[in-house]
């Protein structure tokens, strides 16, 4: 199949047209500095740290934002990376190799903290005693903790933001999840900005990969030979989001646009679910034990670690 | 045709015999979803409507991946 934009063979077939090698990264690259304008994810003198894991996502964003950094004639010294090694064996080691690799080929500084030194035992430790105790599956004691350590060492670095790998297939799985589970204050704080308001507690999160669908960051990320070994979190399949990700990816297969509708529709709404939540009572408040952010007298965070003390 | 397919998520390579003509087709048949896979052949990525040919080798790239 031809590029509808030239004689060479496409790479991808998109609902606008078939595109070959150089014309998909032309268009990709295209749309992340596009989002990046559009909500201004990164100010001119902002310091940046880009949450990585080694995947496909985090070093794409990682190697684009150092890309318009550079044609912004912006100061790439002000761009570091942030990775949390939550302690699952056979899969987080191999992607910090890659990692490492990646951050030293490209002079980005690396910090990796880990589950195990910060809060006392990896995930594999943790969530069997936490599950047992709480009916928590992994995914929800990771995230819990994940968050919490990347906004800790973001206010320890002293960034003013967080760039995330978050692509159009996570960002339309969150909004699914959160309208089947009624939750409108966790939709409230999705969109390409995270928060409603700021606050001093928070960095806040931003997602340049915000319109780009997850195939498109994977064929991206191959086309530039980024060197990522295929690996797969063990507990990935025990969540809630991964039976959203199959209805959405049969949803999209057989109705093309069906990801891009709901993302587009929610924006069109965020400002609603934001207003509303601005009206609600602020609740942040410093954890007693850990002084991070929480909405209760002790952070899930803290709760989750005094569990396993406990144990 | 025969086509011999590697699957990146499953670590397999397997020998099919299936009757159609392309990618879509090798791929309906093998109960895939194009949306969770890159195709690549001869080290190309190609698309759902490339016409395949007999003892093709093609490797099935998982789109999805962390978690």
């Amino acid at each position: 199949m031809q590029c509808s934009k030239c004689q060479y063979q496409a790479v991808i077939s998109l609902q606008h047209g078939n595109l070959c090698k150089k014309h998909f990264i032309d268009y990709f690259e295209e749309k992340v500095f596009k989002t990046i304008n559009k909500y201004q994810l990164i100010g001119r003198n902002e310091k940046l740290c880009v949450a990585v894991s080694g995947g496909k996502d985090s070093l794409t964003v990682l190697y684009l934002t150092k890309k318009y950094l550079e044609k912004n004639n912006i100061p790439t010294t002000n761009l570091t990376a942030l990775a949390v090694d939550e302690g699952i064996d056979n899969y987080r080691e191999h992607t910090l190799v890659d990692l490492r690799k990646f951050c030293t080929e490209h002079r980005v500084p690396l910090t990796i903290v880990s589950f195990e030194q910060e809060l006392g035992k990896t995930l594999d430790q943790a969530y069997p005693i936490i599950n047992k105790d709480a009916s928590k599956k992994p995914c929800n004691v990771c995230g819990v903790w994940r968050r919490y350590l990347l906004n800790k060492h973001a206010k320890r670095l002293g960034v003013d933001k967080v760039i995330t790998g978050h692509n159009l297939d996570d960002e339309a799985q969150a909004i699914i999840m959160n309208i089947f589970k009624a939750n409108t204050a966790l939709a409230a704080r999705l969109g390409p900005t995270s928060g409603v308001q700021e606050h001093d507690l928070f960095i806040q999160r931003v997602k340049p990969l915000y319109f780009c669908a997850e195939k498109e960051v994977r064929l991206y990320a191959l086309l530039k030979n980024f060197q990522i070994k295929f690996t797969e979190c063990p507990y990935s399949k025990e969540g809630y989001r991964h039976h959203i990700q199959e209805m959405l990816n049969e949803f999209e297969n057989k109705y093309k646009g069906t990801k891009q509708g709901i993302v587009n529709s929610f924006l069109a709404m965020l400002p609603l679910l934001q207003n509303q939540e601005k009206e609600m009572p602020q609740t942040i408040q410093q954890c007693s034990k850990c002084k991070e952010a929480s909405n209760k007298d002790i952070c899930n965070a803290c709760v989750m670690k005094e569990t396993i003390e406990n144990a | 045709m025969y086509i011999e397919v590697y699957n990146e998520r499953e670590q397999t390579t397997t020998k099919v015999e299936f009757i159609g003509t392309k990618v879509k087709d090798l791929l309906r048949y093998l109960r895939l979803n194009p949306e969770a896979f890159l195709v690549v052949r001869n080290h190309e990525v190609i698309t759902e409507e490339e016409v395949l040919q007999d003892q093709d080798k093609i490797e099935l790239l998982s789109v999805i991946s962390g978690g």
